[in-house]
């Protein structure tokens, strides 16, 4: 009897063993199996492959170990965990991941936004591999719309072009999100240019509704707004201009276009620097029986998320006032450090990444849409798409495709920190004069203005 | 000799501390100093020297002068209210109440939620809701619907607003008769934002100060209060006379390191107010952070913090020195 | 055998009592049976009586000193509790926030409706904040609990050293050492991260270890050198009389009376090092994340869950309020600690 028991706590103690010894991923994954593929463990010698990124939680946080797990289940020689500390650029995470790229010991590949965060922060100074070679095996320069291969390539010193990331996700900004029923039952379709948006505004101010609900604790929202107006103004190439030094930012449509925010700033909830985004969108969701507090809200495409994790249904989105037609694109992407230790076994995973049925696996869950245009078939079995999210890909394919200045993609992380400064003191002193100066000053102090 | 063998061993015992503290401490002051005077602008370290031209940059910010007058405001209001609440809730539990282990825990408990999670939470305390406009009521949150504030005129952490000796007020022409009219510009005036920050702050600080001077006073012998009360003093007296100045050390410890909160404030301030509106809520740590770790800006990050090394110094040295100088006389 | 004098004020002359010494242990035995609470001992001095000073019990729990319970005495009282409830609830607020947030579900977290619970409470939130900290939580108790004992202990002895075995310059050192309180950790980040790759503690939790405890020595030296200044330096003159050296005062007559000094030393470290976000972010890897990295990483990249980020804010909190709860019973009358030991 003791032998038996013994025997049975000595299985038991190393099943245990095994099972502790195979579990190391970090992050729960319950949501590995959620796509109804087998979690599969990490062989005896597999290489470790270490992915550092921010998705920590919910939709972004189960596709992305969705993904992960398709690699390594195809790939057993090779193991890739995702490391991920929450929080995006600026916040202590990054400061991690640059402490440990300065002290070059970086992890083999890290999430960062595609665009000039990426090319500004670690490109320009060396500390990345160029990924042609992906490029040109995959096919990618003629699967990814030419607007996003713009956004992540940059010119070497010789003059060449060369790719430094991969998009694994695109994110639309400038959307217009919009109460159904206030909508219909103040006779109102979705503005198509800011003017409209300015009278719409006044009607629904005098019937007691805030017009446009912002959360810009953090400014960002203030400035995607400002973005926004500069975009309708300018049109596609003149807002590129603005971050190529082609266009002016003293010139008369700035001005213009700064006139106009001016006016849809009073349109706005009085208590918009005490709200994250969030819970500006969730004016726009009616209690019980009542009106809601606002009608329409701009912002990035996460707030469908928002809208469907508060069961709230009766939401109408267009693309915001004066930019139909134009996708102002962010995305998350990935690159290959030059002192990765696993450059082999990275650029098979961003192989993944940038594949139509590696994106198909991960945007559903993530609320994006996938960058490369094969995809948008996930398998039956799979997660699907969402309805704004066939909308949104049917746009990505034919709009034109501008960059984000909040999300990384137009501008380096210190010209936006310093729109940003303008854009703060604008907002709590309208002067549009000083903050037309401030952005002239922001463009010089980046060394892309004259 | 005994005693000298003592005074070997008592250099021997804090070696190990002072070394400490020399290299990861004042090595890294001097290494941030050297850093401050280099033009290193990238992720990519680049130490050629460009003298004072960071300093210069950072000073000709408006929003870097706004967060050293936010520094100062901060600091004073932060530690006066703290030291007030902290005694005076020390000399309340210290009355033989019953539950005093319920209310000292109680009082202590905030010290153990982090920055972060206090910033968020009296974010949500704070916010003003909606201010009445056209035909719509307000719709005040938060404390504001406590308390049946309006929201138009309670805008908390939202208020741009800056009190300052204007020209209505009396002070005005004083001032200005004697020569410090400067003391009468917006510059120098309290953010209505800053004191929401106060607020969460003394509400986490509090209870810990409040533990120091239970430990000051129960240090204090009893048998001095019984001499003086045989002797007819009322308690007020007493407590001026006698409690006060021997509480002296433990008011010199919470002063130190409340300051050393209240200067290098940072996750509070990103948690629930980030800059503020207009800047007026900004920190030089939040500066420096942003300086440092969002624009790549090393050197000028370096600058930064070095200043606000420099406000301390002026600040705590000769405070120091005064407090060193009454313990000898004492 | 070196005798003993309790704490003393210049004035007072007070000798050991004529009762047989009660010794260590016994004298929380002694107490127990007697039923007597520490906190109501109380070493008089009676003018007439200097050679035999009392101590007395004090009997009158509600009054402070020789005032009478009257009507008088009840209004004070009263006055007493009110603005300690007042207190209370002001300290309670942004609790009840976290509790009520904590117990909705997901999708009925508004802002607006923060003072309002739900009906019936959700567990949604604590339990996936449970999921997301519990890994990380042995590694907070590895990281905090011997950082803070030892910094503690440093602490003790630094402050020991400053306060009472003065040399020259001892001060100035002391004021350079509070000085280093004030560096901005943000600044010295990356250099830090550089020293701690070269000499192999990167990632590591006994790194961090290190690190938090050579921060907290101002600190920690800082509480225990004002501490033990108040501590009259008779004692120890008379100790060194009788022969005992540097660490025999230590042990016999300081550590004794340092109880009070080490609970405040060990809350604040415990809590300051519990509560650690950037080192733990930037000096540890993943299996070595502390709880606070755990706790940050409930926030989502866009969107936050305030209920599972409330829940395991409270959940964080937990540790270091057991911590205090613990070591307030320590806060006892420093005095009693010297006077009556044999």
């Amino acid at each position: 009897m003791k032998i038996m028991s013994r025997r049975i706590l000595a299985v038991i103690s190393v099943a245990a063993l095994v099972a502790a010894c195979s579990s190391s991923s970090a992050t729960p994954t319950a949501s590995s199996a959620a796509s109804g593929a087998t979690t599969c463990k990490e062989a005896a010698n597999a290489t470790p492959v270490e992915a550092v990124s921010w998705w920590t939680t919910g939709g972004e946080s189960s596709g992305f170990n969705a993904i992960i797990n398709k690699f390594n289940c195809d790939n057993p020689t090779y193991w890739v965990s995702n490391s991920a500390i929450a929080g995006g650029a600026g916040s202590v995470a990054q400061a991690a991941l640059q402490s440990r790229v300065l002290a070059g010991n970086p992890p083999d590949t890290f999430q960062v936004h595609m665009g000039h965060e990426l090319l500004d922060t670690y490109v320009t100074p060396g500390y990345m591999d160029n990924i042609d070679d992906l490029y040109t095996a995959n096919g990618w320069t003629t699967q990814f719309p030419q607007g996003v291969l713009n956004i992540v390539s940059a010119k070497d010193s010789t003059g060449t072009l060369h790719y430094y990331s991969v998009p694994l996700d695109i994110h639309r900004a400038n959307v217009l999100w919009f109460n159904k029923t206030v909508f219909s039952s103040n006779n109102l379709t979705a503005p198509t240019t800011w003017a409209d948006f300015l009278t719409d505004a006044a009607a629904l101010k005098a019937k007691g509704i805030t017009p446009l609900a912002v959360g810009d604790n953090g400014i960002w929202a203030s400035g995607m707004l400002l973005e926004d107006v500069l975009l309708a103004q300018l049109g596609s190439d003149g807002f590129n201009g603005l971050w190529t030094g082609a266009t002016s930012w003293s010139s008369a449509d700035v001005t213009t276009a700064l006139n106009t925010f001016q006016q849809v700033l009073g349109f706005v909830n009085t208590d918009h620097s005490s709200l994250t985004w969030d819970q500006a969108a969730d004016y726009l969701i009616p209690a019980a029986g009542a009106q809601p507090k606002a009608a329409m809200t701009i912002m990035g495409d996460w707030a469908a998320g928002e809208f469907d994790n508060k069961g709230f249904t009766d939401y109408g989105y267009a693309a915001a006032p004066g930019t139909t037609g134009i996708y102002q694109a962010l995305a998350d992407s990935f690159g290959v450090p030059k002192a990765a230790k696993q450059k082999a076994g990275v650029k098979l995973f961003l192989t993944l990444l940038g594949s139509a049925a590696g994106q198909d696996i991960f945007n559903p869950y993530k609320g994006s849409v996938p960058a490369n245009t094969q995809a948008g078939n996930p398998p039956a079995t799979a997660k699907q798409y969402s309805t704004y999210q066939k909308w949104a890909m049917g746009e990505w394919k034919t709009d034109k495709i501008v960059p984000s200045m909040e999300h990384g993609a137009a501008a380096a992380p210190s010209w936006k920190g310093a729109v940003e400064t303008a854009v703060t003191s604008f907002v709590a002193t309208p002067d549009v004069a000083a903050l037309q100066t401030a952005l002239v000053q922001a463009c010089k102090d980046a060394t892309v203005c004259k | 000799m005994r005693i000298s063998r003592d005074r070997v061993t008592s250099l021997v015992v804090i070696a190990p501390s002072v070394l400490a503290v020399a290299i990861f401490v004042y090595g890294l002051i001097f290494w941030t100093g050297y850093i401050s005077t280099v033009k290193w602008d990238t992720l990519r370290p680049d130490y050629t020297g460009v003298g004072i031209a960071n300093y210069q940059s950072i000073f000709g910010q408006n929003r870097f002068l706004m967060d050293i007058r936010n520094t100062v405001v901060f600091t004073l209001f932060f530690i006066t209210a703290s030291l007030t609440i902290g005694l005076l809730l020390a000399n309340l539990v210290d009355r033989q109440i019953r539950g005093e282990g319920l209310f000292r825990n109680l009082f202590v408990f905030p010290m153990a939620i982090s920055f972060i999670v206090t910033g968020v939470v009296w974010k949500w305390i704070l916010s003003p809701g909606q201010a009445a406009f056209g035909t719509s009521p307000a719709t005040p949150q938060g404390i504001n619907q406590l308390f049946g504030l309006d929201p138009a005129t309670n805008r908390w952490f939202t208020d741009p607003h800056i009190d300052y000796i204007s020209p209505g007020s009396p002070a005005y022409g004083i001032l200005h008769d004697i020569g410090l009219g400067f003391i009468t510009s917006p510059n120098i005036g309290i953010p209505v934002a800053l004191l929401s920050l106060v607020l969460a702050a003394v509400w986490q600080m509090s209870g810990f100060v409040m533990v120091l001077y239970l430990a000051g006073l129960r240090a204090i012998p009893e048998e001095l209060k019984e001499a003086a009360r045989v002797d007819g003093c009322t308690e007020w007296r007493i407590f001026r006379h006698i409690v006060f100045p021997l509480l002296l050390p433990v008011t010199l410890s919470a002063m130190i390191i409340l300051g050393h909160i209240s200067l290098k404030i940072y996750d509070l301030a990103v948690a629930m107010t980030g800059s503020g509106p207009g800047f007026a809520t900004d920190t030089p740590a939040l500066f420096m952070w942003q300086t440092a770790f969002r624009d790549d800006h090393f050197g000028r990050g370096a600058a930064a913090a070095i200043v606000m090394l420099a406000l301390v110094a002026v600040v705590v040295v000769p405070y120091l020195v005064w407090t060193r100088r009454q313990e000898v006389e004492s | 055998m070196s005798r003993k004098t309790p704490p003393e004020p210049p004035d007072a002359a007070v000798q050991p009592t004529a009762e047989p010494p009660v010794r260590g242990g016994a004298l929380a035995d002694v107490l127990a049976a007697r039923k007597i609470d520490p906190l109501d001992i109380v070493v008089v001095v009676d003018e007439e009586e200097e050679e035999k000073p009392r101590t007395r019990v004090r009997s009158d729990k509600g009054s402070r000193g020789a005032h009478s319970r009257g009507p008088r005495a009840r209004i004070t009282r009263f006055f007493l509790y009110s603005i300690l409830f007042v207190f209370a609830l002001w300290y309670l607020t942004p609790v009840y926030v976290l509790l009520v947030t904590s117990l909705k579900p997901t999708n009925q977290v508004f802002l607006n409706q923060m003072w309002v619970p739900v009906w019936p409470p959700s567990l949604d939130g604590f339990s996936a904040a449970w999921t997301a900290l519990a890994p990380n939580f042995l590694n907070s108790l590895k990281l905090a609990i011997p950082a803070a004992i030892i910094s503690s202990m440093l602490g003790s002895i630094n402050g020991y050293v400053l306060a009472k075995w003065k040399f020259r310059g001892a001060d100035t050192l002391f004021t350079l050492i509070l000085f280093g309180m004030f560096i901005p950790y943000q600044a010295i980040l990356i250099p830090l991260v550089q020293v701690m790759s070269n000499v192999g503690l990167y990632g590591s939790i006994q790194g961090l270890i290190l690190v938090h405890v050579i921060y907290g020595i101002p600190i920690t030296t800082l509480i225990f050198r004002n501490y033990y200044a108040a501590i009259p330096t008779e004692l120890l003159e008379a100790a060194k009389v009788d022969g005992a050296g540097f660490f025999r005062i230590y042990r016999s007559i300081l550590l004794p009376l340092s109880a009070t000094g080490f609970v405040v030393v060990l809350i604040w470290q415990f809590n300051s090092v519990w509560n650690d976000f950037l080192f733990a972010a930037t000096l540890t890897t993943q299996p070595n994340w502390p709880m606070t990295v755990a706790l940050n990483n409930l926030a989502g990249s866009f969107s936050v869950a305030w209920n599972v980020q409330m829940a395991g804010a409270l959940l964080a909190a937990m540790p270091t309020l057991l911590v205090f709860i613990i070591l307030g019973r320590y806060f006892v009358r420093g005095l009693l600690a010297g006077s009556l030991k044999g």
